[in-house]
């Protein structure tokens, strides 16, 4: 128990840095996957067709691999930037496939006589999507999008291997130093992760209330 | 799809528009393409010494090895992830108190935590409580803890769905409680579940690529010994990753025709869009 009293600030650092990962990558794909599934809902044949490709692609591959792709592949292609930062690009990377998906599915729950009568008014796609879809989309996408943010919390702890000291990281190498301390440290951090993820859950639960309408 | 269009047919002026913005949107993809292709080769990414490894058979065989291994490790998790599913499942829905909260409290833990965090409880903290637990061991228990507990809600939404009438003409042709579980309500609900089932083996495959993190020879760590022998990330990433889109793909369309089958095949009723279908579950979650 010493041991995870003496490194208290150790672990809460490692927990600021999950939740610096989750909060700058969630940030980013939302407005990424926000973008891309206004391209697949469109009506422009070549941005439709990119969307579903990098939409088919990041899904299906490891997030693991999109790491190693990051962090040991991006210096191949000189892109220099900190361990965090490439954390960042790959999970980015993976949460905007899953968010595309979460809007898109907000925006097909949109009932069909709100766009038909939009479309009735003579409004444009873009007026459709901006005044009509997207502001009751947000509502219905708020249940999946909450799963999805969820799962990039719980990924920011892949950065384990790749040199992120974020809140697995921290378990490990405080494990590493004190092994008798294993299981003191084993529950910490789990209980870290589960309040983490009580306040998203409980965060979106409190949204979810105020924008709720009757319909 | 049966999905309402969100703009009209274009008319003349209309066609005129999506044609400009096709070609813009067309060549600025062009161009993000040419950029990403002329950086890989000015850093050298494209040569020959990097990509030719692939053709040798000792690198197509180290390849081989690390998909039946990333398979094994999916396979075998899958196969436990249903056995801890039905458990947990159907203990949700017992009547008894404390297994209904001790099954409810154990989903819930296993969904909260991070799936590496479990991988790295069993092969650092099950030692030391005695348990042997090699890299393969940790994958395997880790992707079952989690992987349970996904297909735990799973079964639950799947009994539930039997139709009342199943619960009902069971009990009054005098089963029990047990046997109406395991005679009518399960064999019904796992029928339905097979398309899910085999989507998530998908998840699987995916998330079977964190045994890298525990030096489980899986296909990620099998890519590493390549790419630190000959150092081309890049190029193993690439040939990595269509490997797995690939099996990824075939999976997924197998759990596609798996449901339409099951629904009958019926021509009739709205034709779902099947991403939409078998992505559902996948929340990212890794």
């Amino acid at each position: 128990m010493d041991t995870v009293w003496e490194s208290r600030d150790l672990i809460l650092d490692g927990f600021g840095t999950t939740v610096f990962l989750f909060v700058v990558s969630a940030l980013l794909s939302m407005t990424f996957g926000t973008l891309l599934a206004v391209m697949r809902v469109g009506p422009i044949p070549p941005l439709r067709a990119a969307g579903t490709l990098y939409v088919t692609l990041v899904r299906n591959t490891p997030l693991t691999l999109l790491f190693v792709f990051s962090t040991f592949g991006l210096p191949r292609m000189d892109v220099r930037l900190s361990f965090t930062a490439f954390a960042i690009v790959a999970l980015t990377i993976y949460t905007t496939a899953f968010v595309c998906e979460a809007v898109r599915s907000g925006i097909s729950s949109v009932a069909r006589g709100e766009i038909e009568a939009a479309r009735a008014l003579g409004l444009p796609f873009r007026k459709v999507l901006r005044l009509v879809v997207l502001p009751q989309a947000f509502r219905a996408v708020l249940p999946p999008l909450t799963s999805v943010l969820n799962a990039l919390l719980k990924n920011t702890s892949v950065a384990v291997a790749f040199n992120v000291a974020e809140a697995t990281q921290v378990f490990r190498r405080l494990q590493n130093a004190d092994a008798s301390a294993t299981f003191p440290l084993l529950m910490i951090t789990a209980l870290g992760y589960v309040f983490l993820a009580a306040i998203l859950l409980g965060g979106s639960r409190v949204l979810e209330r105020r924008v709720a309408v009757t319909r | 799809m049966a999905a309402v269009s969100l703009y009209d047919e274009p008319g003349p002026r209309g066609r005129r528009r999506i044609l400009i913005g096709s070609i813009v949107g067309g060549l600025v993809l062009l161009a993000l393409v040419l950029f990403v292709l002329q950086r890989l080769e000015d850093t050298g990414q494209l040569r020959s010494v990097f990509w030719e490894p692939f053709t040798r058979s000792g690198v197509q065989r180290i390849l081989w090895e690390g998909l039946l291994a990333t398979l094994k490790a999916a396979g075998l998790a899958l196969v436990l992830a249903l056995a801890l599913g039905v458990l947990l499942g159907v203990g949700r829905l017992s009547d008894r108190l404390v297994v209904r909260v001790l099954a409810s409290a154990m989903v819930e833990l296993f969904r909260a935590l991070p799936l590496v965090f479990l991988i790295f409880f069993a092969f650092i903290g099950l030692p030391r409580l005695g348990i042997d637990t090699g890299p393969f061991s940790s994958l395997v228990i880790g992707l079952t803890l989690y992987n349970g507990a996904v297909i735990a809600e799973i079964v639950r939404a799947g009994v539930n769905a039997v139709p009342r009438g199943q619960t009902e003409a069971a009990y009054s042709i005098g089963l029990r409680k047990t046997a109406v579980m395991r005679l009518v309500l399960l064999p019904q609900a796992l029928r339905t579940m097979l398309p899910t089932l085999i989507s998530q083996m998908v998840v699987l495959v995916k998330d079977s690529a964190l045994g890298f993190i525990v030096a489980y020879p899986e296909l990620l760590r099998s890519g590493r010994l390549i790419y630190t022998n000959i150092g081309n990330v890049i190029p193993t990433a690439i040939v990595l990753a269509a490997i797995y889109i690939s099996i990824n793909l075939t999976l997924s369309r197998v759990a596609t025709w798996l449901e339409r089958r099951q629904r009958g095949g019926r021509p009739t009723g709205p034709e779902l869009d099947p991403d939409m279908m078998v992505g559902g579950l996948d929340s990212g979650a890794d």
